[in-house]
This record gives C-alpha cells, sequence and structure tokens, in this order.
C-alpha cells in the first residue's frame, strides 16, 4: 500500500471572479522512503496539493478526490483523527521559515509543542531531550534552543524547520521550496541534511520546487506540474536530461548546464505567461507556449500517456510515438542548436 | 502640403493618467457598502448645512425673537421640540451643522497643511544622506513626539482660554493640536516614496529640494493624505463638541457642541430630551459618516486592508 | 486619531527594534528612555512657563483677575511669582517652585494649588483606574473575538457598536445616562461622589461610594472599550494571514490554541502599546465626564479653573496631566522591552 496517494485531487477556489481550479485530477503516489520531485512555476498548483495532504487549505477551497494516508482519506476523516495525523502522520516544511515560526516563541518551544500535543505523557524533560537529540541531527548546536527565531539566520530557521517536521517521527515528509529563499552554499547544506534524514529514517518525501536540478538531484521520481495538472512523471534523471513533454524540456533547459555549449546557443525561457487560472486554455494548457504544437492541441484533451519505462507524460506527441504515426518524429536529442526546433525526420 | 499634428501639452499626459486612476478608483469605492453609506451621509449634512437658509428660518436663533413655549416638546411647528429658550431645536440644528462642519474642515485643514508639510520635509531630508538633512528629520520628530505626548484636552484648554473664546482661536486650537498625527503618517509615506528610483533620477536631474518634494513627493503622499484629512476631520468635529461643551466655544455661533452645553447648563433631565438627543446623533452620524469614508478610502488604496 | 496612534505605535517597534539591532544593552536603553521622558517632561515646564507667565500680556493683572486679594496678599504673590523681575530669574525661580511643589496659590479657593490637586487626586484615580481595567479587559475578549470570527454575526454586532461608541462624544453619553437612570427612573444618583452626610460609615460608606462611581465608569468604560475592541480586532486580523499559524495548525493544534498560543501574544504587543499609550488621554478625557456627573476629580476641578478662570490650577493641572501622559508613554516603551523579544537585547 503506498504511502501517500492522490485520487483525481481537485481544488477550486471561490473567488469573487467565480471559481478558480488550482488543481485538477491529480494521480499521485509515494511509497514509504520514496523521495518525489513535485515541479512547476508559481501558481501551478504545487502547494495547494501540499496543504490539501494535511487539509489546510482556507474554508474558500472545495477540495474533490481522495487523499489516502497510509490507505486513511485525509478528507473524509473526522477532526480528531486528522488532528492526531497532522505532523505525526505527516508533517510539512513550510517555504519561507522566515514568516513560518512564532516570532514571540523560543523555538525549543515551538519545536517540543507538536511533541507534547501527541504524546501527551511526555515529560518537560524527555521533550528537552528529545529537542536536544533534533537539534544535534540538523547540526544546530543545542545552546541555540533557547533562542528566538529572530537571532537566527536563514539557513538556521530553515534548519529548525526541518527538525520541527521530524519532531513525530512522521512517516511522510512534504518539503514546499525548502530552499528558495536560501543562498546557493546555504541551499546544498540544507538539500544534503534533508537527504541523508530522508534516508536514515525511511521517511517518505515529497519535495516542491521551481528548480528542477535540485528535485532532479535529491529525488529519485520527478512530476512535472503545469496549470493545474501532472504534465509528466518519471525517474527524476531521466525527466530531467530526457523530458518528453515540451514544458518539461523547457524547464529544465531553463538552468545552464555549464560546460554544454548548447545551452550557451540555444534559446531559453519560454514566450509568454503561465495561464490565469481562471481561463485555462482549451486542449492542452500548454500549447499556446508550445514551439511545437499542432491543431489537435488546442482541442484534445490530454491525459496521461505512457512514455517509457514506468513514464508518463500528457503530450500527443508521446501518443504518435508510440503509435508510429510518421507525420512528425521526435528527435530531442538532435534539436538544432540555433533555433531548438525539432527536426522533421 | 503642411500636416498639422495636435502637439500633446506636457501636463495632458499626467492629467490623462491621473483622471483614469479616479475613475478607477471610484470604480472600486463604489463597491463597499459602508462607504457609500457614510458618503451619503455626508452628502446630505453638506447640503442640508448649505441649504439651512432655506430650510429654517435664522431669526429663529435668536433668542429675543423666540415665540415659542420654552422646553416644549415636539409639536408641528416645532418638530424636535424647543430649547430652554423657546426657540426650535431643529433651527438650532440645521444651522448648527454650519459651524460645525465649518469648524471641522477649517481645523482639519490647518492641521493637515501643518502635517503634510512638516511630515513631507522631515521624510525627504531624511533620506538625504548627509547630517544636515539628518538632523532636520531628527528635530522635527521630536518636536512632533512632543506634541503628541501633550494631552489634547488640557491643551486645548489652556490654549483656548489663554487666547479667549471665538470661532477663529477654536480652530487654530484645535488645528495645532491635531496635526502630530498626520505628520507622522506622511512622514512614513514620503520615507517609502524617497526610495523609489524616479526621485533620485530627478536628483540626478539636478531638481532641487522643492521641486522633488512638490512634484514627486506630494502627489505620491496625496491619496493617503486625502484618507488621514478625512479621519481627521471626525476627531476635529469631537473635538470642538468637547471644546464647546466645557465652555471654550463661541457661544454666540451656535455648533452642535455650544447646543449640547446649553442643554447640559440648563439641568440635565429638565425639559425637552430632545435638545440633548437631537445634536448628539447628529454628531454621531456625521463622524461615522467620515470615519467610514475615511477608511473605505484607505481600504481602496491598500488592498490590505480590504479584508477588515 | 486612532490610525496615527497605532501607525506610531507600529513605528515604536520598528523603530525600537532598530535600535536594539544596534548592540545597546537593556540598561542602557533602559537609562535612555527615562532621560527622554523627563527631558520631554521638562519642555512641558518650560512651556506652561511660556504660556502662563510670559504669554500673557499682564502677568500682574493676569494672576489677580478675578480674585479677592488683600494688599499683603498681592505682595507676596508679586514676590513669590518674581513678577517685574527679568525672565532668566522668573523661569529659574520658576523651575526651583515647581520642583519643590510649589505650584501656585489657587485663585477660587485661596490654597496652594498643590493642595487643590492633591484633593483631587484620589477621586480621578479611582474613576478612571477602575474603568480602564475594565474596558481593557473586556475591550479585548470582544477584540479577539470579534477578529478571530471576522464576519460572524458578532463580530458585525459588535463592530457597529463600538463604531458607534467611537463617534460619540463620552459626555453626551453621559448625559443620556443622566437622563434614563437619574432622573426619569432614579436607580442612580445624579451625581457626586458620596451622598450627602457622607453615606454612613465602613462599608456603607463604600457601597455608597461604588452607587455614585456606577455611572461615569460606565461611561468612561463604554467609550474607552470600543477603541481598544477595535484596536485587538485590527491587530488580530493582521496576524490572521501569518504563516506562523498555518504552522501551528499543521501540527495539529486545535483552532482555539492556535488563536491563544499563536496569534493573540503576537497582536496584543501592538495593542498594548496603543492601550497604554492611550492611557495618559484616558485621563484627560475623564473631565468631561466627571463634570457631567460632578466627580470631584482633577477634571472637575479643571472644568471649574477654566470657568473661573483659576490660571494657577489650570496650570498645575496641565502639568499633572501631561506628566500622567509622559509617565504611562514611559510604561508602554517599557513593557514592550519587556514582552516583545524582538526589541529585547538582553
Amino acid at each position: 500500500m503506498p504511502l501517500l496517494e492522490l485520487r483525481e485531487l481537485t481544488v477550486t477556489y471561490k473567488t469573487e471572479g467565480g471559481p478558480v481550479p488550482a488543481v485538477r485530477g491529480v494521480n499521485l503516489n509515494v511509497d514509504t522512503g520514496q523521495t518525489l520531485g513535485l515541479a512547476g512555476e508559481s501558481g501551478c498548483g504545487k502547494s495547494t496539493i501540499a496543504a490539501s495532504v494535511l487539509r489546510l487549505l482556507p474554508t474558500s477551497a472545495k477540495v474533490t478526490g481522495q487523499i489516502l494516508v497510509n490507505g486513511e482519506d485525509v478528507l473524509t476523516m473526522s477532526w480528531g483523527k486528522l488532528r492526531a495525523v497532522r505532523w505525526a502522520g505527516a508533517s510539512i516544511i513550510f517555504q519561507g521559515a522566515m514568516h513560518s515560526l512564532n516570532p514571540v516563541q523560543r523555538i525549543s518551544k515551538q519545536i517540543a509543542e507538536p511533541i507534547l500535543l501527541h504524546s501527551p505523557d511526555t515529560t518537560p524533560t524527555q521533550a528537552s531531550k528529545r529537542v536536544d537529540e533534533l537539534l544535534r541531527q540538523v547540526g544546530l548546536p543545542v545552546s541555540r534552543a533557547d533562542s528566538y527565531p529572530h537571532e537566527l539566520s536563514g539557513g538556521q530557521k530553515q534548519r529548525v524547520m526541518i527538525a520541527m517536521a521530524l519532531a513525530c517521527r512522521p512517516n511522510l515528509i512534504i518539503a514546499d521550496e525548502p530552499t528558495t529563499a536560501l543562498d546557493v552554499m546555504i541551499q546544498a547544506q540544507v538539500l544534503n541534511l534533508i537527504s541523508a534524514l530522508v534516508r536514515d529514517h525511511g521517511i517518505g518525501l515529497i519535495m516542491i520546487s521551481h528548480d528542477l536540478s535540485v528535485l532532479a538531484d535529491t529525488c529519485e521520481r520527478l512530476a512535472v506540474m503545469y496549470a493545474g495538472k501532472i504534465v509528466e512523471e518519471g525517474p527524476a534523471h531521466q525527466v530531467f536530461t530526457d523530458a518528453k513533454h515540451p514544458y518539461a524540456e523547457a524547464l529544465a533547459w531553463a538552468f545552464p548546464v555549464i560546460g554544454d555549449p548548447r545551452t550557451r546557443l540555444s534559446p531559453r525561457g519560454l514566450p509568454g505567461d503561465p495561464p490565469d487560472p481562471a481561463q485555462i486554455p482549451s486542449g492542452c494548457s500548454f500549447h499556446p507556449r508550445c514551439a511545437v504544437a499542432e491543431d489537435q492541441c488546442s482541442i484534445r484533451d490530454m491525459e496521461l500517456w505512457p512514455a517509457g519505462e514506468r513514464r508518463l507524460a500528457a503530450c500527443v506527441r508521446v501518443l504518435e510515438a508510440a503509435e508510429g504515426e510518421s507525420v512528425t518524429l521526435i528527435v530531442p536529442n538532435e534539436k538544432s542548436p540555433a533555433t531548438g526546433e525539432a527536426a522533421v525526420g | 502640403m503642411t500636416v498639422t499634428t495636435e502637439a500633446i501639452r506636457p501636463g495632458q499626459i499626467a492629467w490623462d493618467r491621473r483622471r483614469r486612476a479616479l475613475a478607477a478608483f471610484w470604480r472600486q469605492y463604489r463597491k463597499d457598502r459602508s462607504g457609500m453609506i457614510g458618503l451619503a451621509i455626508l452628502v446630505l449634512m453638506i447640503l442640508v448645512a448649505l441649504a439651512a437658509p432655506l430650510l429654517a428660518n435664522s431669526r429663529g436663533l435668536d433668542p429675543a425673537l423666540a415665540t415659542y413655549p420654552a422646553n416644549a416638546g415636539p409639536a408641528l411647528r416645532y418638530p424636535l421640540g424647543t430649547d430652554s429658550d423657546g426657540r426650535s431645536v431643529l433651527t438650532e440644528l440645521i444651522w448648527g451643522s454650519r459651524i460645525s462642519l465649518l469648524i471641522g474642515f477649517a481645523a482639519t485643514f490647518l492641521s493637515m497643511v501643518i502635517g503634510a508639510i512638516i511630515g513631507i520635509v522631515a521624510g525627504h531630508f531624511g533620506t538625504l544622506r548627509n547630517w544636515l538633512g539628518r538632523q532636520t528629520d531628527n528635530v522635527l520628530m521630536r518636536i512632533t513626539d512632543w506634541f503628541l505626548v501633550i494631552p489634547f484636552l488640557p491643551l486645548a484648554i489652556v490654549l483656548a482660554r489663554t487666547l479667549g473664546p471665538s470661532l477663529h482661536v477654536i480652530i487654530f486650537v484645535i488645528g495645532i493640536t491635531s496635526w502630530p498625527g498626520t505628520a507622522r503618517i506622511i512622514r512614513a509615506q514620503a520615507l517609502a516614496v524617497e526610495t523609489r528610483p524616479y526621485l533620485e533620477r530627478s536628483r540626478a536631474l539636478g531638481a532641487g529640494h522643492w521641486h522633488q518634494m512638490s512634484k514627486h513627493v506630494l502627489p505620491n503622499v496625496m491619496p493617503l493624505l486625502l484618507a488621514n484629512t478625512i479621519l481627521t476631520v471626525a476627531g476635529t468635529i469631537l473635538s470642538e463638541t468637547t471644546l464647546s461643551f466645557l465652555g471654550l466655544g463661541d457661544p454666540t455661533r451656535a455648533s452642535w457642541g455650544e447646543m449640547l452645553n446649553a442643554a447640559f447648563n440648563s439641568g440635565v433631565g429638565t425639559g425637552n430630551a430632545l435638545w440633548l438627543i437631537a445634536p448628539g446623533v447628529a454628531i454621531i452620524l456625521v463622524v461615522m459618516a467620515f470615519t467610514l469614508v475615511g477608511h473605505t478610502i484607505e481600504a481602496v488604496l491598500n488592498p490590505k486592508l480590504r479584508e477588515r | 486619531m486612532l490610525d496615527g496612534a497605532l501607525a506610531a505605535a507600529q513605528e515604536l517597534r520598528g523603530e525600537e527594534a532598530g535600535a536594539a539591532k544596534v548592540g545597546t544593552g537593556l540598561a542602557r536603553s533602559l537609562g535612555v528612555k527615562v532621560f527622554s521622558a523627563l527631558v520631554t517632561l521638562f519642555f512641558v515646564i518650560v512651556f506652561n512657563f511660556f504660556l502662563f507667565r510670559v504669554l500673557p500680556a499682564d502677568p500682574a493683572r493676569n494672576l489677580v483677575r478675578g480674585s479677592t486679594l488683600t494688599a499683603s496678599q498681592m505682595a507676596v504673590i508679586n514676590k513669590t511669582f518674581g513678577v517685574g523681575l527679568p525672565l532668566p530669574r522668573q523661569f529659574w525661580n520658576y523651575l526651583v517652585q515647581t520642583f519643590q511643589g510649589h505650584l501656585g496659590i489657587s485663585f477660587e479657593f485661596h490654597i496652594p494649588v498643590a493642595s487643590v490637586i492633591g484633593a483631587a487626586l484620589w477621586p480621578t484615580i479611582l474613576l478612571v483606574g477602575s474603568s480602564t481595567v475594565l474596558s481593557t479587559i473586556i475591550g479585548v475578549w470582544i477584540g479577539i473575538r470579534s477578529g478571530w470570527d471576522r464576519g460572524s454575526a458578532f463580530d458585525r454586532t459588535s463592530t457597529a457598536i463600538c463604531n458607534t461608541l467611537y463617534a460619540m462624544p463620552d459626555f453626551w453619553l453621559g448625559m443620556v445616562l443622566l437622563i434614563v437612570f437619574a432622573s426619569k427612573w432614579a436607580i442612580f444618583p445624579a451625581g457626586g461622589m458620596h451622598s450627602f452626610g457622607g453615606g454612613g460609615s465602613g462599608f456603607a460608606s463604600v457601597g455608597d461610594l461604588l452607587w455614585h462611581l456606577t455611572l461615569p465608569a460606565i461611561v468612561l468604560t463604554l467609550v474607552y472599550l470600543a477603541e481598544y475592541s477595535l484596536v485587538m480586532r485590527s491587530s488580530l486580523i493582521d496576524e490572521l494571514g501569518s504563516d506562523y499559524l498555518l504552522t501551528a495548525r499543521a501540527k495539529g493544534l486545535r483552532d482555539t490554541m492556535v488563536r491563544r498560543r499563536h496569534a493573540v501574544p503576537n497582536a496584543l504587543l501592538p495593542s498594548i502599546t496603543l492601550i497604554m499609550l492611550n492611557l495618559g488621554f484616558v485621563i484627560s478625557g475623564a473631565i468631561t465626564t466627571e463634570t457631567v456627573f460632578s466627580w470631584p476629580g482633577l477634571g472637575l476641578a479643571s472644568y471649574s479653573a477654566l470657568n473661573y478662570p483659576d490660571y494657577p490650577v489650570l496650570e498645575g493641572a496641565f502639568l499633572l496631566f501631561s506628566a500622567a501622559v509622559i509617565a504611562a508613554n514611559l510604561i508602554a516603551d517599557l513593557l514592550l522591552t519587556v514582552f516583545d523579544p524582538r526589541v529585547r537585547q538582553a
């Protein structure tokens, strides 16, 4: 049984201008000890998915589908059960640790809070020892336990968030852009820390980021989201180096590979902006910005089709490749460096 | 063949932009129900004040000419009853609106001018990277803080008593005790504006202090100033009411506060209760109206506040 | 007024945090604050001197106006107030006398101003103290409840009521209550602090006092409760969007615990500052209420001094009121230093 299973998860926000779909029918699995990266631009719905796993969305959000944590549907759980699952079953490392910590409480108290909440018979001494243990695990000096958040640097605050997330020994951790606000060097440290901890404790991890290279390094599997849907999924390294969906490809190419001449010469970035969730294009939501879009792309509804071993992609070209149609053959590796267009063979 | 093109006046672009901004502002403002109610009440009050001569004969204010029975309850010719001199409360109420609103606006105008000048000057010179600039800011802010610390009512009492009872004194007293709040807010906004690139650009182009402050900083603090001004009027009207009640106002000009003063002095509980109630209700309505409008303007300007 | 003060309070916090970061020790920053308060007080004294001794065209006549003093009393006054001496000398005399507590002789009562003020102090403290305690507790509670359940029936009702109270002149409310409860239905006395004859002794006397205290205290409580509740509500709503509340919820805390343990402590900080800053004005706001209810406190003393006009008493009262506000500001500053770890520099 997978640790986390999202079945046709759909989240729609009620706004002044009408309902806005943020997540549209997402299916995802994470097994125990597995690491999954969730990538995409701002507004594609990834943070919404993170919040929905623990039912933390505002009341203006309508959620349908199923979110199964250890086989139990979070969306239909009673409040008591939900509060028990929160943090003890699955915890979240929020982005922007600057504001995710209570500014007027010492960090030791904040880390100890979930411990005391979920195991009420813990004595203060036991809690204190556990806090020290956690701080050691994340590489923070135990002497800092009584500090206030504003006395810590950005990297240290993020480590506190990680320590807090581990406090109740959850089976699943969702890290929402854990390194976005940090310097590159600190970023590397924090990522290594997360990977090590996840490995040591056999925790399932979903890491959310807009930086594909970070995810490719840290996670086994990678899922790319666009406009509320998953458009590609597969082994991280494969998706990164050999993306089947044009958007995933563009995302991968957006981060330069030092030393690779193709990076220097090929145009990067995509024209246009991510679609307004209130006005999502018909058919494939990516088609207005796609360099290789066809006529059918604006009409036909996309699904995740098999694109290789344990790989899925929501692009008709994958279908065509599979069905062996000869109208256009996709040979992504032989892109013309100057134009980036697929060679037609 | 000559081709004539219409030259665009230099100010035209700016004015078009301002007109569009105003239209957008109004559209957003209209959505707020409480703001519209406040505005309606305000407009009504101002109309009543302006139309006073049409609505009630000013001779009704003269106690020597009062012919109605004193302290009478409501009747057809005096719907709100009469006061201890036999004057119609409604007449006094209508004419009193003029004085109360006049003092409110005038005192606020004074306070706003002082507060804006000090706020802009302090904010502008405070961001200059020289010692003189910072000291200017420092000194101005110390003065502002000092004024903030002084309790309003005792200061107003002392000033008004020393300077004598008259309309001008009241306006002056309220004006020079209300500006610190405005100054602080405007200074904060000016500081924010000063960090914007076009200020630096204009300095590089050789703009003097006066030009920077009047052509760049001032227009950008205007919206906030407007909101603050309206909220200040609410406060000034209440202040005038209090000062009149304490006997510091001009007894010959019957503002609503003066009506309450007279009602109090003739013995609370004796006679026509409406004499007491009516001005109070009028004050509550006007102050609430200004507050609602002021808060709505603030909310339109600052989307963060809209949720409230 | 409200917003200006709130902005000032927030700016105060910001500036304090900035100052703290520069590395001033706790004791040092306290010392600076106390010194600053004393300087402000000094300027108040200077202002007082200027207004009462320098400004009037003929100080001598001003001091005597409306008073019936004998020639020898006049000579004493002239000597005490240094009428005719050069200005710096006058000011020095004034300074010395003020610090010694010689605030002048009351025109109306012919006793030292210090005595007049001293007798009036306790009733004002009683009235203002009880009202502040009540209005703070009730106001903060209402504010928290309204802010947390924003948009609920409770919120809409309480906000409407508070807005109305805030727009109301406090003395008007007092007069209305007088008419209803003391005139129409004679439940409460029409004013004063004690019934004629003292109202009995022991418990009966205390009861009589409370009976007289009720209406004026209700008026002040209502008026200040309105402001406190609106401030607390705003403050809490500001905190509602904060990320750390999401973290708290994600940990599995109940809604009430999230509110109590995380939101409220953070929202209280600017509110405490504002309430303390307001305390000084509460005292002077009591002037009108004491007038309406003939409560023999400093406010009523100021009112009669105003009408007489008894300049020495006015001068003394103004000094005292200003000192109270300065003290309240200082306490607000200190409280913030104690309670906000971001400002504190241990």
